[in-house]
């Protein structure tokens, strides 16, 4: 093995002089995890924010809308409901395709089914809690399928523990309260959500203040104090590389 | 142009115990019956019998009292209208669709094609020569229309021809009503009203002089009759031609249909899959051949045992893709109980589409550049059931949970207006709204503070109300209307709540609020 291509250790120290920050312009991943509690709509928000984020970069100078499958299985559409297409942004509401699993493992076929199909634009997945089917393996299938067939997919994870996954960027969501509107002080203004970035390959993590005005994903960094030095909990530790 | 087999349960006998008309067992008395209610009663007769005073329609012991020595056999009237299909098929090397005139005549559009016959005549001859030949008796008629040729092929004169350029009333006027088609009660009403041929019928119907008062009499009686057989005036309009008359043409179907028979039955899935490769593969060679796709597939698989056991596949779209079609049969094949084994088994299309040639193989596609939505679609709906892969669509209505409706999603997308840009909605709806309880409610009317779910939410901002009110026409009267605010906790959660009904609105108690979506 060749003693210059391993890092050094400056730069296992210091991730960030490796890895650059995320910011809303990088090629979005393929494969992100959102962590969201089941009673905010944040998680939801967010979601579609970076898809139709990873949407508008992909189909720039693109005519056909291709269909987007939404899968979510039966504990998350109890939670949190199913698409409201006159309530989902402009570009999206025409192009769902729902698919209501019954379990955890039939939703999981599904997303794989779905990241398969080249008609599809992207794959959006909701399950709910923790279940033994949605181990390190099943994430990994994902991740493989989704960057085999170059088919973006977004999994809503709802009131779940991040145990091991391997989805190239991992966020925990939560809504922020939104700028007032300019004309209505008391009224719910443009929403905005407090996206932590806990697990990336190829970005160091962080947190951001996300918002999304309709035509571009806007970030604003939230500044926190550096843990840099302290041990991640083990849920944040990959068994993947990177 | 009308066919009719006389006595077409009397030449299907002759024909089964091959005896020539009048010979053998034909030359004695003879009837065919059929068991009613009240006991035997004679569905035909043959000359012999007929002489002897034995009438269709008879019961079979009054026919005996007349003639003891009668044979009878009995009749099969499944067998005739069997037979009657085959005929009226038979009967196209007449003219290009033929329907069926049950229970013993046929109808023939022979429109523009005498000519190759060497005109209606000829071809009259011919009808009969072959028939005769066949060993039926008919009558055959030609005329412009359907009810027209039928009351000349029964009531007129042999090989009879109405020109196109005759007046039908002036021609049939001497014909019974019983011409028209009519059921018997209405032969009835008509025979004591004194109304014997058509002619009669014809004249006040028209209302010609002193007639006016009879026709408009016959008008009231029949105006409640709107099926034709029992409505005089509609049969007279179809034969004259005012009236059209849909036929429903007779067609051969052709199901594409595969089958292996096994030399040794099969018990174990591995070979029941060779089997069921060898199948599709029979099956694209016989769709491409006839350029088309299958829509739904049948498979019955034959146990040693006489069981059969039948699985049913519908695809989203046309396909004959051998792999797919097998590859979605193994997910239903994984419940067969083979028992002592299979020893045939067919696979038929019943439903096919037409489908041009020009795909390629679909699983190494698949593997290479991913599979097509069809193929996606059909994975996803044998798998998870045919229900579970939808598509919203908008439907007219004001009501939140009402503007959607979930459809499969390759059907075209209905017309419908745009949602309102001004409205607000949120981005996921519950699938029944949920109950909240208000804890503090401020003077506007709207929550400051409730509970969802065990969790109290401080409201920080809102804006409202709108009010939609209930569908009028669709719900009843007691229906509540609804006042939604779109709210934001004091955490930035936005919700979109409603308050059922007013407080005064005199449609129930104290209203109740509601959750009903969550805005991303």
């Amino acid at each position: 093995m060749e003693l210059a291509s391993l890092p050094r250790a400056v730069e296992l120290v210091h991730a960030g002089a490796r890895n650059p920050r995320w910011h809303p312009g990088v090629a979005p991943a393929l494969h992100s995890e959102i962590f969201a509690a089941s009673s905010d709509g944040g998680g939801m928000g967010a979601l579609l924010a970076l898809a139709g984020g990873a949407l508008r970069q992909r189909e720039r100078g693109r005519l056909e809308q291709r269909a987007l499958l939404w899968v979510q299985d039966k504990a998350a559409i109890r939670l949190s409901g199913r698409p409201y297409p006159p309530g989902l942004p402009p570009g999206l509401r025409h192009r769902v395709i729902h698919v209501a699993a019954d379990s955890a493992k039939d939703a999981l076929f599904a997303l794989e089914e779905g990241l398969r199909c080249r008609d599809l634009a992207c794959v959006i997945g909701e399950i709910a809690g923790n279940p033994k089917e949605m181990d390190f393996t099943a994430s990994r299938r994902l991740t493989l399928a989704a960057e085999r067939h170059d088919v973006p997919l977004f999994v809503l994870r709802h009131d779940a523990r991040p145990d091991l996954g391997s989805a190239r960027m991992r966020w925990r969501v939560r809504s922020s309260p939104s700028v007032p509107p300019l004309w209505d002080r008391g009224a719910p203004g443009h929403p905005s959500w407090h996206a932590e970035l806990f697990r990336a390959r190829g970005h160091a993590p962080g947190e951001w203040t996300l918002r999304d005005d309709g035509h571009a994903l806007g970030a604003e960094r939230v500044s926190t104090p550096d843990h840099g030095d302290l041990v991640p909990d083990a849920g944040a530790r990959s068994l993947a590389a990177g | 142009m009308a066919i009719w087999c006389r006595t077409l349960a009397l030449d299907r006998w002759r024909q089964a115990e091959g005896f020539a008309p009048g010979k053998g067992a034909d030359a004695a008395p003879l009837v065919l019956t059929v068991d009613t209610a009240h006991g035997p009663r004679i569905a035909a007769a043959n000359a012999a019998a007929l002489a002897e005073g034995a009438a269709p329609g008879m019961m079979l012991a009054d026919a005996r009292t007349l003639c003891p020595s009668l044979a009878l056999r009995a009749a099969d009237p499944a067998g005739d209208l069997a037979f009657l299909e085959r005929f009226a098929l038979w009967a196209q090397r007449w003219g290009p669709w033929s329907a069926l005139d049950a229970p013993d005549g046929v109808l023939v559009d022979v429109s523009a094609l005498a000519h190759l016959f060497g005109g209606e005549g000829a071809l009259l001859t011919d009808v009969v020569g072959r028939c005769t030949a066949r060993g039926l008796t008919v009558r055959a008629a030609i005329a412009p229309t359907a009810g027209a040729a039928w009351a000349l092929a029964h009531h007129g004169p042999e090989r009879a021809i109405l020109a196109p350029g005759h007046d039908p009333l002036a021609h049939l006027a001497d014909l019974p009503v019983a011409a028209l088609r009519l059921d018997p009660d209405v032969l009835l009403v008509l025979r004591r009203l004194g109304l014997k041929r058509i002619g009669e019928l014809a004249r006040v119907e028209s209302g010609e002089g002193d007639q006016a008062s009879g026709r408009d009499a016959l008008r009231r009686r029949f105006r409640t009759r709107h099926a034709a057989s029992a409505n005089p005036l509609i049969r007279l309009d179809q034969l004259i031609g005012h009236v059209p008359e849909p036929l429903l043409p007779v067609a051969m179907p052709e199901v594409p249909l595969v089958q292996r028979r096994l030399m040794e039955p099969v018990r174990h899935r591995a070979s029941l899959d060779t089997v069921m490769a060898d199948l599709a593969a029979d099956m694209e060679r016989l769709l491409e051949g006839r350029g088309e796709g299958a829509r739904r597939l049948d498979l019955a698989l034959w146990r040693v045992d006489g069981e059969v056991l039948a699985r049913r596949l519908e695809l989203a779209s046309a396909t004959r893709e051998a792999a797919h079609i097998c590859r979605l049969f193994a997910a239903k094949l994984d419940d067969i109980d083979a028992g002592f084994g299979i020893e045939m088994v067919r696979l038929t299309a019943s439903w096919a589409q037409p489908l041009p040639l020009g795909q390629a193989d679909l699983e190494t596609a698949a593997e290479e550049h991913g599979t097509s939505l069809a193929a996606c679609i059909d994975r996803l709906s044998v798998r998870l059931g045919a229900g579970a892969v939808r598509r919203p669509v908008l439907h007219p209505s004001h009501i939140p949970e009402r503007i959607l409706r979930w459809q499969p999603p390759l059907e075209p997308e209905p017309v419908h207006q745009e949602e309102l840009r001004f409205h607000a909605r949120p981005a996921k709806l519950l699938d029944k709204a949920e109950a909240i309880s208000v804890l503090y409610a401020s003077p506007d009317g709207y929550p400051r503070r409730f509970r969802w779910r065990g969790e109290v939410h401080e409201v920080a901002r809102v804006e409202g109300p709108e009010r939609i009110a209930p569908e009028w026409w669709r719900e009843r009267g007691n229906a509540r209307l609804r006042d939604y605010y779109r709210v934001e906790d004091g955490e930035g959660r936005r919700y979109w709540i409603y308050r059922s009904g007013l407080p005064d609105d005199g449609r129930g108690g104290m209203p109740d609020w509601f959750l009903q979506g969550l805005c991303g």
